[in-house]
């Protein structure tokens, strides 16, 4: 996946708010190439089809369908396309359904301007960007029932469940460790630290497991029934 | 209430209504001072009014009670007094009311006559139906009343309802929706000025300080932090961020976040994985991870701590992490040694353990683990979120 090391990742940024847009683009101008701004959903689609770039930045929480319309739409045509997820805003469930819609990652738009490049750059070349918030939701969800208890396994029953390792790996993002801090702590490659972030984003993908939907649910019900819903 | 009302209307034979209307007329409503009787007494044509109309209907009566006594001397005769007493106020009543009344009286005029020619039409048949239902629901009940069958002033009965559902019908249906939307209306302005008074005591009011305090950075990344973290709490937790105190492990490390923030300017980034109520052994457990984080912020110089807690079914987990100068285990300085005992002791009474991880440049980690209760983890067996 190392397409011509030296380039500039090329970026569209898809945010509805102009003044966050043109702060990305000062701070993070010179590590990677943007190409092109959207405010919207419609107008992002054209332009990702029309550009095609190497990685999308795009906001969760967008008027007309956020930023999981977008790629639902991308995704067909352009499947080659990657998604970084982007939010100040941060609602569990919103954040899981950006992932399984495909997002190759997610991070805070807090998130400092030397973070935020190498996570553009890490989904450039393919890996997964996990934010510590990210792996906490991560495990809450794959955490929320026992799985041997699940009525309806997904096809894979591999992907219905986070080995052992993968959960130790998503715990330390989840207390703010590196990549490199991980493989030191416990005593692999880096490398191997990627592979178990890539291999829990395609469970978080591809695992039909209805747990996943069903803590989703749950959350929102919560929230419907605690108080006011600022979201609707 | 209401119903309370027309039970009692129906026990005391009718007497009710004229005494609530008199209250109506004689007691001043709330914030005002003058009752309503008190602008009646020189309104000189409304009591020529009321004293005429309250003699026609003695005529009408008259007349009815000719047809059937039992009925109008029980209920009829103390309407007279209602009927001069509702001009009175109906002349009289202070602006809003009147209004009101207007309102409800509306469609009732409507039957005279005016609206669209369609909507005439239709209330003419109605009228019609009506009327007619309603001579022959009345002749039949006159008709049989020295009768000793039963079911036909029963049969005689129901037309008469009918008749009045037909005429009256629409008038109660439009009534009832104008209640349910005058209550949807009011809870949706209710709701908006919460919104809006949340909206300015807080963030508002954290824009100012920012834009006072734009010359220290630390400062205005501090405030805005907090005012984060607020506003999130809000929207996706449904939480009031109150002062009161915590009942769930996420909660306690939120307060414990919010509490370091405040008090020494350090960031705190927290994640929790599944939640449970707190016990005695959690809330030990959550005073420990206080003084972790309290003792990271003022000795490590690290520019963020991390606290991550996790509840399982089995035990609770919180690490706390910063990145700052560490130690080694081995010489702490003594100020330091009492702290770490201090949360030592705390964890190891309740059954907890406490590892450190920690060395000279590469900064701190403290792990404490507490176990749960048997009976709450039987409770609450795998409870997470």
């Amino acid at each position: 996946m190392s397409t011509e090391a030296r380039t500039l990742p090329r970026v569209v940024l898809v945010d509805d708010h102009g003044l966050f847009r043109s702060g990305v683009r000062a701070e993070i101008g010179r590590q990677v190439e943007v190409v092109g701004e959207a405010d919207d959903v419609g107008p992002a689609i054209e332009m990702i089809d029309r550009l095609v770039p190497d990685v999308v930045l795009l906001d969760v929480h967008m008027p007309g369908g956020g930023g999981q319309a977008v790629i639902t739409a991308v995704k067909r045509d352009h499947p080659e396309v990657r998604f970084l997820a982007l939010s100040a805003s941060d609602a569990p469930e919103d954040v899981i359904a950006v992932i399984r819609a495909g997002a190759r990652g997610y991070v805070t738009k807090t998130i400092s301007t030397a973070e935020l490049a190498d996570a553009i750059q890490r989904v450039a070349d393919g890996d997964a960007v996990f934010s510590h918030r990210l792996a906490g939701f991560v495990l809450d969800a794959f955490a929320a029932a026992p799985s041997a208890q699940d009525v309806k396994p997904s096809f894979d029953p591999e992907l219905d469940q986070l080995t052992s390792r993968e959960r130790e790996v998503l715990r330390l993002i989840a207390q703010g460790y590196t990549y490199k801090e991980i493989a030191r702590e416990l005593y692999i490659s880096v490398k191997t630290v990627e592979s178990h972030v890539s291999s829990v984003l395609r469970k978080l993908q591809l695992s039909s497991r209805h747990q996943l939907t069903r803590w989703a649910a749950e959350r929102r019900l919560d929230l419907s029934v605690q108080s006011f819903d600022g979201r609707k | 209430m209401r119903i309370v009302f027309v039970v009692i209307t129906l026990v005391s034979q009718g007497w009710t209504i004229p005494f609530y209307l008199g209250g109506w007329l004689l007691i001043p409503a709330r914030g005002t001072e003058a009752s309503i009787w008190s602008r009646a007494r020189h309104d000189s044509r409304g009591i020529a009014l009321a004293v005429g109309l309250a003699s026609l209907l003695c005529v009408l009566l008259g007349l009815a009670s000719v047809l059937n006594p039992g009925l109008v001397n029980t209920y009829g005769w103390q309407q007279v007094v209602s009927v001069a007493f509702l001009v009175l106020i109906w002349r009289n009543a202070p602006d809003s009311e009147q209004a009101a009344m207007r309102h409800l009286v509306e469609p009732l005029e409507s039957l005279g006559g005016g609206g669209e020619h369609s909507m005439r039409r239709g209330l003419g048949i109605r009228l019609v139906a009506a009327v007619a239902l309603l001579a022959a629901g009345f002749g039949w009940l006159l008709t049989s009343h020295e009768n000793v069958a039963l079911l036909r002033p029963l049969a005689g009965l129901i037309l008469v309802t009918a008749g009045i559902v037909l005429l009256l019908g629409p008038w109660w249906l439009r009534i009832a929706r104008d209640l349910v939307l005058e209550r949807q209306a009011r809870a949706r302005a209710e709701e908006r000025a919460d919104l809006s008074s949340r909206i300015h005591d807080s963030v508002l009011q954290t824009l100012a300080l920012i834009q006072r305090r734009a010359d220290d950075p630390q400062q205005v990344v501090q405030l805005a932090r907090a005012q984060e973290r607020e506003l999130r709490s809000w929207l996706f937790e449904g939480r009031t961020l109150g002062d009161g105190d915590a009942t769930t492990v996420s909660e306690g490390v939120r307060q414990i976040q919010r509490d370091v923030e405040a008090r020494h300017g350090v960031p705190v980034e927290v994640v929790t994985v599944g939640d449970c109520p707190l016990d005695d052994d959690l809330n030990a457990l959550l005073a420990a991870a206080r003084e972790a984080t309290v003792n990271a912020a003022k000795w490590s110089g690290a520019g963020v701590i991390s606290v991550y807690a996790e509840v399982e079914p089995e035990q609770v987990q919180v690490a706390v992490r910063d990145r700052g100068k560490g130690f080694d285990p081995d010489a702490v300085p003594g100020d330091r040694k009492g702290l770490a005992e201090s949360v030592h002791g705390r964890m190891s009474r309740h059954g907890g353990r406490v590892t450190v991880h920690s060395a000279v440049g590469e900064g701190t980690k403290v792990t404490l683990t507490m176990p749960r209760s048997a009976a709450a983890a039987e409770a609450k067996g795998g409870n997470r979120r």
